[in-house]
């Protein structure tokens, strides 16, 4: 078992034929993902690595069955890419793109509501069930197929550099993805422990997560109030300069809020094992989720 | 991105926003004939990009033309130390002229992104020209926010809301109704992430009008609005970190003497943690990115090494979309041509890290390969003790 995506997950790729949107279709399609098309507007009827290319979602849906997206379209198109793959009632949408506009954001976020589409993302690394479906950028080969630990970071390489310990500890992964590092996201923490907590094969979580906005402290009121599983917390940026913007367009000290200390505070007061130094990762892993 | 003041109301007139006339001075020389055209008083205020500005002494009121002369040439070109700027403070290159407002009460409006509620909310209070935060925490009742729908846009019951929790008269009721609208629209037209403006006066007239002005761009949107991005004042950027944003690179320098260079924001962060919990102070937050080329890599080594306080390096790498290989070229290439004499802690993990260490063993340079964090750590702590 996983959460989102498994064996059966239909991929289309939304800007299949830029340089990214090649060369990681093609290490998807490596690690195992089905990916049956892609679509760049004014393309159809190419082919990139052997998959189809269609002008519009909508008509990959229907000539494919695609149920899920991943999306590599530049900045200024990228929001709209979302709402095309929302309209086409899409499972899935997963948007890699990082410097979406944050109005773009704001707007695909609203328009979304009651929605069939669940997006994951803007800005980040995807999701990945090890062994089965990989819809994202991150190595596949540091994972471990077969849970029982369930990954969601709003980061990119740090969720790699995670993932890498689990794995050296032999603890392998059931799902593990990036909610993205911008200030407006689609599926959000609480989302992805709700899933684990709801996924049998997943026994304890990993919960990454860095300065900027209250989303760790809301989600750690949750698992308190809503999970039996055992959470492991790391947060980045207790070293940040408050009100400087540390790459990832939502991570930003502003106004004395967003501080990784409060996160850290909200993690413990909610009985969240906090790991406090990212060189420890794995062997605090190891003794928390090797108990149950 | 900031802008200055008098950027945001020229914004601000463009759309019909009311502002006090105003005249921009750059240069000492200017002084004298510029003051001889103002109508007195007038207030004169330094255009840096950080807050603070008038507790800090960058704003004078001028009721003389010999006042206000005497005050320009105070102001311009003074280090401008506030709360926001640090003790070296600001030096100010340019004030803004501008006549002085006859008003009967001053307000506080603002707009910025909710990201947890993913809308747009406008906060305002009858106490303005105060610090809204102190505001807000000793009088919340005091604070009045809406919460705007992105796609449905500002509605009535909100702009009475406002007028109301303002308990503005009539006559100025409709010439704030007609300014919150005008702003709403500016804050959606320009990709604001914040506009501010502290204080909003009544003026005799009944009427409102902008005494300050502050907004924020977001940064993702410059590509649709040149204009905006051609008004970024340049000066203010620490030269590294301007030098690093040339190339693409996302930089910001700090204090200590570890620098870094890590592949992803998040890691980087984490990085600059892990090099605090060795024992030592990280220099700077550098982030190459996915898909940085070995150039890229090249030149962010370099800012690196262009901080006098940079003691020793500590590189970071968990390959996803950047290959090991290429970092690997890009640091070799880098050192040799800036002939490094610091001590190099390189840790590389992912996609082709075996080409990446073989490439760095074989450069015959002083690069201390690391096998964890928690032996880069130890080393770290080595390099400087």
């Amino acid at each position: 078992m996983a959460i989102f995506i498994d064996k059966e997950t239909r991929v289309l790729v939304q800007g299949i034929t830029g340089k990214e949107g090649q060369f990681h279709s093609r290490q998807c399609q490596d690690y195992g993902t089905r990916i049956v098309a892609g679509v760049t507007p004014g393309k159809g009827g190419e082919r990139v690595n052997g998959i189809p290319v269609f002008n519009s979602v909508a008509e990959a849906c229907k000539e494919t069955g695609a149920n899920a997206s991943m999306i590599f379209v530049p900045p200024p198109f990228a929001a709209e890419a979302i709402l095309e793959a929302v309209d086409a009632e899409l499972e899935l949408a997963v948007c890699i793109t990082e410097g979406i506009p944050v109005l773009d954001m704001l707007r695909v976020k609203n328009a979304m509501g009651g929605k069939r589409t669940r997006l994951i993302g803007p800005n980040c690394p995807g999701i990945i069930s090890p062994g089965s479906c990989k819809i994202g950028i991150m190595p596949g080969a540091i994972h471990l197929p077969g849970g029982p630990v369930g990954v969601v970071s709003r980061s990119g390489t740090l969720t790699y550099e995670v993932v890498h310990q689990l794995t050296s500890q032999g603890l392998g992964q059931t799902t593990c993805l990036g909610i993205g590092g911008d200030p407006i996201n689609g599926t959000n923490f609480i989302d992805c422990l709700q899933a684990f907590q709801n996924d049998p094969e997943t026994r304890g979580v990993v919960m990454v997560g860095e300065i900027g906005g209250s989303a760790e402290e809301e989600a750690a009121a949750w698992i308190a109030a809503n999970m039996d599983k055992p959470v492991v917390g790391f947060i980045a940026g207790l070293t940040a300069p408050p009100g400087r913007r540390m790459g990832h367009a939502g991570a930003i000290v502003s106004g004395g809020r967003g501080t990784a200390a409060a996160k850290i505070a909200a993690m413990r007061e909610n009985k969240i094992h906090v790991c406090e130094n990212l060189g420890n990762l794995g062997r605090l892993c190891k003794e928390v989720f090797s108990a149950v | 991105m900031k802008i200055h003041e008098y950027q945001a109301k020229e914004l601000f007139r463009k759309v019909g926003i009311p502002v006090p006339d105003g005249q921009v001075c750059h240069k000492r020389e200017e002084i004298p004939s510029l003051v001889a055209t103002l109508n007195l008083p007038v207030a004169i205020k330094a255009q840096i990009l950080a807050g603070g500005r008038g507790k800090g002494g960058g704003v004078a009121l001028a009721k003389t033309a010999e006042e206000a002369q005497a005050v320009a040439e105070r102001i311009l070109g003074m280090r401008l130390v506030t709360l926001q700027t640090g003790d070296q403070g600001t030096e100010v290159r340019t004030i803004l002229f501008e006549q002085a407002i006859v008003l009967k009460k001053e307000l506080y409006l603002s707009m910025l992104i909710d990201r947890e509620r993913a809308d747009i909310v406008i906060i305002a209070s009858r106490d303005g020209g105060m610090d809204i935060e102190k505001v807000a925490q000793k009088t919340p009742e005091r604070i009045i926010s809406v919460h705007v729908n992105p796609l449905l846009g500002l509605q009535g019951y909100q702009l009475r809301e406002l007028i109301f929790g303002l308990d503005l008269d009539s006559a100025a009721a409709k010439s704030f109704a007609d300014l919150v609208r005008k702003l709403f629209d500016l804050f959606l037209d320009s990709d604001c992430s914040l506009v501010e403006i502290n204080p909003l006066a009544i003026t005799a007239e009944d009427t409102v009008i902008a005494l300050d002005a502050k907004i924020d761009i977001d940064a993702n949107s410059l590509f649709r609005h040149p204009e905006i991005k051609a008004m970024h004042d340049s000066s203010e950027d620490d030269v590294l970190e301007a030098a690093a944003a040339a190339h693409g690179l996302n930089y910001i320098r700090l204090d200590g003497t570890i620098g870094s260079m890590v592949n992803g924001a998040g890691l980087a962060m984490a990085t600059m943690d892990l090099i605090k919990q060795a024992g030592v102070e990280p220099a700077n937050f550098l982030d190459v990115g996915g898909g940085a080329s070995a150039e890229m890599v090249e030149n962010g080594f370099r800012i690196i090494l262009s901080d006098p306080n940079v003691r020793g390096i500590f590189i970071n790498i968990f390959g996803g979309i950047l290959r090991c290989d290429i970092l690997a070229q890009g640091v070799v290439a880098a050192a040799r041509k800036v002939g490094l004499s610091l001590p190099v802690v390189v840790r590389m993990e992912g996609t082709n890290v075996e080409e990446g260490r073989e490439i760095l063993a074989r450069s015959g340079l002083d690069l201390t390969n690391a096998t964890d964090l928690n032996h880069a750590a130890s080393l770290l702590t080595a390099m400087v003790y």
